[in-house]
Formats: structure tokens, sequence, C-alpha cells
């Protein structure tokens, strides 16, 4: 799809890397209760959410249970619509796309989902499960469906002899390679992960890692990643954004955010990670925080981390930080950022320190 | 093999003294006849725990860890005889403090287990009873082992919750479980875990079912409780970094089995096993730039009704065939590597040393 011919040449090239665009995202549950099923509240899952995903990148989400990654992760794929904001794919708006005008568009998106027990069908074979892409979308693969599905089966390490079998016969990580295989079907372009490996053990989960990556390089894939761990976010990702409470907090390159993390939530999320070293046991500092999330249905106003921050000031309860680019393709929403040189400092800098 | 001569065999830590551990298990076996046929779950497992001591119980699913904690706290079920009811079959030893648990008649252990032992289950919303207050069901267990009357209990499990961190203790005494969140929940079965002092605390995977900021606290929360009642605790769980965390002894379990058995610092700076390897290397790192592969282990765990003969692990292993067959044919023992250090494998310690230190620890 090409960009409208009036654009200037550096927003038209913009926009042909990004593969999709979110701008103001806000998903919002609605709340009823009463004879009259009136609404009286709503959760607000995801609230005002802006990021693009480069094309053959590795974007990652991370946050706690509850702060809207697994919804964003939904909503890009369209299986939720979305309350406001603006979803771009390839240049085309599909934010509030009908389902008939869905369905074509799924060849190019897939999701992985969490749940290798409950996302496959226990009563289809396993030729079933990864032919039935091309079986809904009426298409004829080259050499006919049960050569293709082979061919993804062992393109994702099954045996293609297995293609009768049914998913009980299968162990935890064989059956996630089942379902990659099905994303795979189509040769979609973008793949939305929501927490692949986190129901495998620490092994399988290796396996899955590695064979997502082998993919990415062989069908030149972009994945959307959501995730909680961020020892395997640190491993997979191009880009990470951290969520907190329904909004982005930061968003930078992986190096430049495990390195130096800015937003306050990052820096008492990473402190919390245990790392196998004994080692550095005494050296880590970690920051404690108080207390739960608070509830998305209520969030605290102005910036939604207030309530447990330590650097937290008069300013962070009356006004919301806005996501800003404080160092070259990191965004911060903090109005007291962590790790950030002062304007000296960042001016002497060299370039490659600070991507 | 005698009874004794196995208790020799079981490693001590040079740490430990002579006199009896605290909690000593002795070639223990826990099978589960079924349909399909005999589920070893464990398989000859021995250990040794000194209070004021955390070990760490590291395994994938399946490999016996928690089958491992139900066995001490007593809680399978036996059949009557043999035949009769489906059940576990056990045998081997379980001393605390010199006394035989499995020797013992089930309402013996029934009156050890809240006051001498507790446990912290992993998953809090199926351990509490949904119908009972958070604070009733810690009364109940405090008034059990203890004389006294409801308000000296109430006022107990408030000092309990307090103390755990639950914001507002006396009124959160009064809630369901339900209506606390996740990390709170666990909280409130810690209280009710400690409600009695135990000397022995085994934590199955306490905080797998958290969020890392609250994982950081209830971990903190269980080291700081450790330390004032010098309990000993056992930590069951599939996270190495947990276990560096927290550990200072560190046992790996593969197929029922002990793989290898040393002290953390040990086990993460010099592991001997090939299976420790493929858990350190599978394992993406937080604390350090990425390396381009994870060296995942190959092939999947295996059923525990046909346990691979010789070594468990050498479908899996990639050094077995250099053991001229004998990883296929005979079972490793656990032999001691360095003092305190055991390892149950056929490699000589220098191919050992040079695999790890060649082909290992530069990928890691």
């Amino acid at each position: 799809m090409s960009a409208p011919a009036q654009q200037p040449a550096a927003a038209a090239a913009e926009q042909h890397s990004n593969l999709i665009i979110v701008e103001g995202l806000i998903k919002h549950f609605p709340i009823r209760a009463g004879i009259l099923r009136r609404q009286v509240g709503a959760v607000q899952a995801v609230d005002g959410v802006n990021f693009a995903v480069k094309r053959g990148e590795t974007f990652s989400i991370v946050g706690e249970s509850g702060c809207g990654k697994s919804t964003t992760a939904r909503l890009l794929i369209r299986l939720l619509e979305p309350t406001g904001g603006k979803i771009t794919l390839e240049g085309r708006d599909i934010t509030h796309l009908k389902d008939s005008q869905l369905r074509p568009l799924r060849r190019d998106m897939q999701m992985i989902f969490q749940d290798p027990y409950s996302s496959l069908n226990p009563r289809h074979t396993v030729g079933k499960i990864v032919g039935a892409p091309f079986r809904l979308q009426g298409v004829t693969p080259p050499g006919g469906v049960k050569k293709a599905v082979q061919d993804l089966l062992a393109a994702v390490g099954l045996n293609p002899e297995h293609y009768n079998r049914y998913p009980h016969e299968f162990s935890g990580g064989q059956r996630q390679r089942i379902g990659i295989a099905r994303t795979l079907a189509l040769r979609p372009r973008l793949i939305v992960a929501d927490e692949p490996v986190s129901a495998l053990d620490v092994s399988i989960q290796a396996q899955i890692l590695n064979l997502l990556e082998d993919l990415q390089k062989e069908f030149d894939l972009t994945y959307v990643i959501i995730a909680h761990d961020l020892s395997v976010v640190r491993h997979v990702s191009d880009r990470v954004a951290v969520m907190y409470l329904g909004k982005i907090v930061e968003l930078a390159d992986r190096e430049a955010l495990y390195r130096a993390p800015m937003h306050p939530y990052t820096v008492a999320l990473m402190s919390a990670v245990p790392v196998p070293d004994t080692r550095r046991r005494q050296e880590r500092e970690r920051i404690l925080l108080s207390g739960d999330v608070p509830s998305p249905i209520s969030p605290p106003p102005a910036c939604r981390f207030h309530t447990r921050c330590w650097k937290a000031q008069e300013i962070c309860r009356t006004q919301e930080p806005p996501l800003v680019e404080l160092l070259p393709q990191h965004h911060v929403a903090c109005h007291f950022p962590e790790n950030f040189p002062d304007e000296t400092a960042r001016a002497s800098a060299p370039d490659g320190t600070l991507r | 093999m005698t009874t004794s001569a196995l208790r020799d065999l079981v490693i001590r830590h040079p740490g430990q003294a002579d006199e009896e551990p605290f909690l000593e298990v002795v070639d223990l076996r826990v099978h589960f006849p079924t349909d399909d046929g005999l589920v070893k779950s464990v398989d000859g497992l021995s250990f040794a725990l000194d209070r004021g001591r955390t070990l760490g119980i590291v395994g994938e699913s399946g490999s016996g860890k928690s089958v491992t904690s139900l066995a001490i706290m007593g809680l399978h079920t036996r059949p009557a005889s043999e035949q009769t009811r489906p059940g576990a079959k056990l045998s081997g030893e379980i001393y605390l403090e010199g006394e035989d648990l499995l020797a013992k008649s089930p309402e013996y252990v029934r009156s050890l287990r809240g006051k001498r032992m507790a446990m912290i289950f992993q998953d809090p919303l199926s351990a509490m009873n949904p119908y009972y207050t958070v604070g009733h069901q810690i009364i109940e267990a405090y008034r059990i082992h203890n004389p006294v009357n409801k308000k000296v209990a109430r006022k107990h499990a408030i000092d309990l919750l307090g103390r755990v961190g639950i914001p507002e203790p006396s009124h959160r005494v009064d809630a369901y479980p339900h209506q606390f969140s996740g990390g709170m929940r666990q909280r409130a079965m810690i209280a009710m875990a400690l409600s009695c002092d135990p000397d022995l605390l085994i934590a199955d995977e306490p905080t797998t079912a958290l969020d890392v900021t609250v994982q950081a606290q209830i971990l903190d929360l269980i080291r700081d409780l450790q330390s004032e009642f010098n309990s000993a605790v056992v930590l069951i769980t599939h996270d190495l970094g947990v276990v560096a965390e927290l550990a200072d002894d560190v046992l790996v379990m593969y197929a029922g089995r002990a793989m290898e058995y040393g002290s953390a610092e040990q086990l993460f700076n010099r592991p001997a096993h090939p299976y420790t390897w493929g858990l350190l290397g599978s394992m993406p790192r937080f604390d350090r730039k990425k390396s381009e592969r994870l060296l995942a282990i190959k092939g999947t765990p295996p059923s525990l009704i046909n346990v691979p003969p010789g070594c468990p692990f050498h479908p899996r292993c990639s050094y077995a065939a250099r053991n001229n067959g004998r990883s296929e044919d005979v079972r490793p023992e656990l032999a001691p590597v360095e003092p305190g250090h055991t390892v149950a494998c056929h490699l000589t310690q220098i191919e050992r040393e040079q695999i790890w230190e060649h082909e290992i620890a530069p990928m890691l």
C-alpha cells in the first residue's frame, strides 16, 4: 500500500518503515449495575497509548498483571474494538472495521496465545488445526493443504508424520509449537504473542524463544510480544514499552532501557527481578514498592504511579506527565526521571552512548 | 544397603556439625500405582537441612519437588493395604529431629502440622477456604495448637497480619480471601503458616503466581521471618533467580532424583551437572547483555512411568556419549566433587571442569 503522493517524502518513509501505528488508543470496559444495567463506571484498561511498530522488529510490552498489556495486544489485532484512538496497519485505518472487513486482514496478523492447552481444539487433529487458516480463508496453497501443513510442522520442529495425532498426545512445548505453526500458515507479517512462553518449563521456554527467533528471520516477521518476565523481554526485544495502569510510562531501545531505566516504576520493576547470581545478592540495591497496584476502575489522578513513587511531589498529583522523548529514542512519562543526565552532560556525551 | 549405611551417605554440608540435622530425608521413594503403570515421582532422594538454613529445591514440572514436600508434610494419601485404595506408596525415612515421620501414625503427623512444620502453597486462592474469613482460618489453626480463648487468638491473628505487611490488619482480619489481592492473599497464607512459629517451613513455589514487585516483597518477608524464628526453610521453585536470592543450599532434581546438591555459591559458580548447565543456559539473563542464542536442552522431560535406565537425563544430555555407554546402563549416585558439593554424573572430574570452563561458562 503506497502513501498518498502529496505527503512529504520523509513522512512517507516514516510511514513505510512502520507496520502498525497506534495513536491515543483507549479501551474502557463498562461496569453495569442495577435493573436497568446502567453504566456506573468503567475499567480503564488501556487509557491513551501511543506507539509504532517498525517492520521486522520485535516490540515488547511489559508490565504487571492488570496494566493493560494483554488488552493492548487484543486491540492491536482487533479481537477487541477500541473505545477511542486509532490503529493504522500499513497505512490503513483498522480501528472500527467490521468483522467481515477484518477477515481478510487476519492473513496479515496473527496471534500466539499463552496457554497451549486451551488454545487448541482437543477434538481436532494437528493437521486440521494447522490447516484451519487455509480452510477459513479459502486459500489453496501450492502442493495442497496437507503438504503445506507438513512443511509448517517441520518448520516449527515437529515431526510432519504427526499430522493425524491429537493435541493431548503432545507435551506443553510441542503444543505451543503447533499453535505457532498455525499462526504461520498464511504467512502473516505481524505476529502478536501474548505471554508465549510463560506457561512452559525453563528448558522448553528456551527452545521456543530460539524457535521464534529463527522464524522471524526465515519468514520476515514483525513481533509484538506481551510478557511480564523482564529477562525474557530483554532477550527477545528490539524495543520495549513499559506499561502501568493502562498507560505507557517508558518506551525505549532495549539496551538503553535495561542499562539506564528512567521512569521510577521501571527502575523499581528491574530492581525486583531475581538474578541467578549469588555474588550479586548483596550488591544489588532493591527498591521495594509499597502496597498494590491501584484499581483501574478509579486510577489515581495525574501521574498514575504517584501513590507508590518515592520521588512523587505535588506536581505529580496534579499534572499528568506526558510521554516525551527525553533522550533520542527514549520516551518517558515522568516529572522527575532517573538516570537523566543534566543538560551539559547530555550535550557533551558522544552520540554512541545515548543511542 | 542398610539404612544406617545409607544415612552415612547423606551428604553433610561442612558447616553442618556432627550432631543430628534438623530435617533429614533418607532414600525417599514416592510411587503412585496407576492403570498405565507405576509412576515413580520420587525415586531414592536423600538430603539434610539444619535450622536457620534455607534449602532450595529446583526442578521442572514433574521432577518430584512438590511430591517430596507433600511427603515431608505427610499429606499423601496412603493406601490402607495393597490394592485396596489408590494412593501413594512411600518408602525411606524422613527424620524431623531424629523422629522418623514415615514410621508414625497419620494422626501423630497431623498433630505436628501447623505447629512443628507448616507449608506455604503456590496458589493461595485454592489453599484457603472461600467460605471463612481470613482471620477465622488463622484463628482456627492457632487454637488447635494453643489453649487460648477466641479473643486472644484473634489478637494474635491481627498481629500476624500486621507483621506480614497487610495494611489495616484489624479490619482485614474479617475479610474473605476473595477480597484480597493476589499478593495480600499470599501474605495472609504466610501469616497462617507462621501462626504457631513452625520450626520447619516448606514454601512450594511461593511467588510463582505473583508479579515481580510483589515477589520481591514476599521473598524479603520470608527471609526476615526466617531470621526472626530461626526456622529451617525448604523453598521449592523452578526459578533459579529466586533460588539465588534466598537459598543457602540447592538441590537440583530431575525425574524424581537428585542430580546435584551443594551450596548456592557452588551451584551457581561451579555447576557440575549437565542438567544444571542446561537450566542455566536456558534462562534468558536479565543482568547481562543478550547472548545470541539460549543454550536450550534438547527434547522433553521423561515420563515418570518409563524413566530412562541409567542416568535419567542421558537422552537429553549432550555429553552422555563420552561415558562409554555407562550413562545408558548404570544409574549414577551422588558423589562429591568438592566439600559439600555432590553430583550424580558419570563424567570424570577433569572432563566436567573442562566442559564447564570452555564450552558452557563462556556462553552464559
